[in-house]
């Protein structure tokens, strides 16, 4: 099982993100738990500086825009 | 190159829907069908091809530039990067935080956040379709300007003193011992197959946002085009008289909208005699700041600081709209 986080202030790309994280999970199979990191300080102790950014199991993936289907599969795979 | 779409307006507005050339209906609508398919045509190939060819730059990368770079220099650079650089506006506090615990100066971060939505390509790709090539560059270069005082000013002012405390010790602190430089996880060299996907998402993400603002400003602007007299322009908003251009910047600055909706608007309005440079104040107002962003940006920064930087924008662009007023 993989923690996956989702660093943004909750503006629509964040959403969009963690539903699609959700629903490639789904696809392939996999349990998530997707934990969407909303406050700035946390934001920005990850070094996260364009949302919306996917960590895995902490470590950020991915920043600056809502991951691709493909992207997606390729953190979680 | 764009007669196609006098044609394609011709066809339409008289052949097709059978409306005189010299109504004002007629009128109207011919300047509807020209201009919204010109300007989505553009904005569709122009957005792909500008994305195509910045898909490689992103913030973090911007980040790392700036930092330690010379002040003098970092001015220019970050009103540079501000116009160039994409990001969603929902990410200008994350930037933020980023850039100020990169120990990268206030000023400089400034300059990049008041540039980036005043320049931006869907501006510049509507302002060169409506208002031309020259006034368009004179666009760039005020928005470029206005970006690199601000940041002169501020730092000049001490700034950081009225940043948010977290965020202040963050920027005292040593940067090694603070926010660990994230490498960017994206590949370092990118394909051209990369590069196609990263253009074909971000211009139908773009045209999607935008598309209907373009609709209703073309529309106020065909509306205005078509029935509203020059008469009367004249008589009530083109006298230019000093206090209009404050005023102008002054309601435009709660406004949300960005420049697909205003800038249709402006070119009808200085067609009919409204004076550029007041015009152009009430497009820089709407487009700098909104209240929205103002509330979010609260979250880092003191009233000082947001009050300041309003009061600087009210002041810059009176003063340019005032110097077109004086020298066109």
């Amino acid at each position: 099982m993989k923690n996956v986080q989702v660093y943004g202030s909750g503006c629509k790309n964040c959403t969009v993100t963690a539903e699609r994280i959700e629903q490639v999970a789904k696809e392939l199979g996999q349990e998530v738990v997707i934990e969407k990191v909303t406050s700035l300080e946390a934001i920005m102790a990850a070094g996260v500086i364009s949302t919306p950014g996917v960590g895995v199991d902490g470590v950020v993936k991915h920043t600056g825009s809502v991951p691709s289907v493909e992207q997606i599969r390729d953190l979680l795979g | 190159m764009f007669e196609i779409f006098a044609k394609l307006a011709d066809w339409l507005a008289y052949s097709v829907m059978g409306f005189t050339p010299e109504s004002a209906i007629g009128i109207g609508v011919h300047f509807f069908i020209e201009d919204t398919s010109k300007i989505l045509v553009l904005l569709v190939c122009l957005i792909y091809v500008i994305s195509y060819l910045r898909a490689s730059l992103s913030v973090e990368k911007v980040r790392d530039y700036l930092q330690g770079k010379h002040r003098g220099v970092g001015y220019f650079l970050g009103s540079l990067f501000g116009a160039i650089t994409p990001f969603c506006s929902c990410s200008s506090i994350p930037l933020f935080m980023g850039f100020v615990s990169a120990r990268i100066p206030i000023g400089v971060t400034i300059a990049f956040l008041i540039t980036s939505p005043l320049i931006n390509e869907v501006v510049v790709i509507m302002l060169g379709s409506i208002l031309g090539l020259k006034f368009t560059l004179m666009y760039i270069t005020i928005g470029m300007l206005l970006g690199v005082f601000a940041g002169v000013i501020l730092d000049m002012l001490k700034a950081h003193r009225w940043l948010q405390p977290f965020l202040a010790q963050a920027y005292q602190q040593d940067q090694t011992a603070n926010a660990p430089a994230t490498s960017t996880p994206e590949a370092i060299a990118i394909s051209h197959q990369e590069r196609h996907r990263f253009a074909v998402t971000e211009t139908s993400a773009i045209v999607s946002r935008i598309w209907k603002w373009v609709i209703i400003g073309v529309g106020l602007g065909a509306f205005i085009h078509g029935f509203v007299p020059a008469q009367w322009f004249e008589e009530n908003l083109a006298n230019g008289q000093w206090w209009t251009v404050p005023l102008a910047t002054l309601s435009a600055i709660p406004i949300y909208t960005n420049a697909s909706g205003v800038v249709p608007i402006m070119g009808s309005l200085i067609e009919k005699g409204m004076p550029l440079g007041t015009t152009l104040a009430f497009c820089m107002g709407a487009v700098a700041v909104s209240l929205p962003e103002f509330m979010m940006l609260k979250q880092v920064m003191q009233y000082r600081l947001l009050a300041t930087i309003a009061g600087y924008l009210l002041v810059a662009i009176s003063i340019t709209g005032w110097l077109f007023n004086a020298f066109y």
